[in-house]
């Protein structure tokens, strides 16, 4: 039998999800071809899509269950961006809730069976950070014109120590967008790499029946409880996107402090 | 025992790389059992600093998730 051969060995292929690959066909992969992660980006826009507009068209007073998850959602991230931000904060709030929002439905969807996980991507989340960094830079030159750069320039610390931690500063503020976008995607690449190892040490029992008894259970237990780890991943990276998208942003708002 | 001396220099690499997970993990875990300790020690005090936990962990993490970068470019980029 084919398949019984083929689990003579065991395929460690972790990385192979990654794979970006043309949707329809075996075609070359351009600019507008409809590869599997425009199909799961598209997929968790219509997901945001149909929480936030469908599921609110009704505006009940007393909400239905969608309602209730959007306005959740929505008065989560509010209190966030207010918190953390401080009120002149709130005016970029829809920006930080777009993110959020997007972010989430790509990690989720990203844990179905097959999916593709769009954040997983080095190049979708640096988008992302870049877009977050470039755009608070310039929000801090436009607000507070050269004043911007005495956030690199800490007036309590002392004097001598103000050069060097301004290089500090500036190297950190550099590197800012990288961290910010490698923190995503490494989480997601990570957990999803490990599932798919254990993944691949759970057929063991048809290789062998004597390790295979005590491997096989092991793995599939390991997957569930490693599941169930991403699954929290998958919330608290979006939020931790979020949360430090609201940190950058007050750092531009209030760059003396 | 065959093979190409660079490759296995990319591998020891990148099992070695991987002992900055270690640190990521020591990070996270002070943050979050001092966020707990004082916690307990001020309950009411807590639920503000949740976000403050959340940011110090990120921080924490990155380097882990850095260093774990570096174990993946030398397994299939480098």
């Amino acid at each position: 039998m084919a398949a019984d051969e083929k689990a003579k060995e065991l395929a460690f292929k972790p990385m192979d999800q990654f794979n970006v690959e043309p949707f329809f066909g075996d075609g070359p992969v351009g600019i507008f071809t409809v590869t599997n992660a425009t199909f799961w980006m598209a997929l968790s826009i219509l997901c945001v899509i149909g929480l936030l507009v469908l599921g609110t068209r009704g505006r009940a007073i007393i909400p239905n269950r969608v309602q209730s998850i959007a306005e959740l959602a929505y008065g989560f991230i509010y209190k966030m961006v207010e918190d953390v931000s401080g009120k002149d904060g709130v005016k970029y709030f829809p920006y930080i809730m777009t993110l959020f929002i997007f972010i989430v439905f790509s990690n989720f969807l990203g844990l179905l069976p097959m999916a593709f996980t769009t954040t997983s991507h080095i190049a979708v989340t640096a988008v992302l950070a870049m877009l977050v960094w470039v755009s608070v830079t310039i929000l801090g030159f436009v607000l507070h014109g050269f004043g911007f750069l005495k956030l690199f320039w800490l007036e309590s610390a002392p004097l001598a120590l103000r050069p060097i931690l301004m290089v500090i500063e500036v190297i950190s503020y550099f590197v800012r967008p990288v961290s910010h976008s490698i923190r995503l995607a490494g989480n997601m690449m990570a957990g999803h790499a490990v599932i798919k190892v254990f993944a691949a040490f759970a057929p063991m029992i048809l290789i062998s029946a004597g390790i295979g008894v005590v491997v096989t259970p092991l793995s599939i237990l390991a997957i569930t409880a490693i599941f169930a780890l991403e699954v929290l991943v998958a919330f608290i990276q979006a939020y931790v996107f979020a949360i430090l998208t609201c940190v950058y942003l007050k750092d531009a708002l209030h760059p003396s402090h | 025992m065959t093979g190409d001396i660079v490759q296995m220099g990319a591998y020891i690499g990148a099992g070695l790389a991987c002992t900055g997970m270690g640190g990521a993990a020591v990070g996270v875990g002070h943050v979050v059992g001092n966020y707990i300790s004082g916690a307990l020690r001020n309950p009411s005090a807590a639920a503000g600093q949740t976000a403050t936990m959340f940011i110090g962990i990120a921080f924490a993490e990155a380097l882990g998730i850095f260093s774990f970068l570096v174990a993946l470019l030398l397994m299939f980029a480098v």
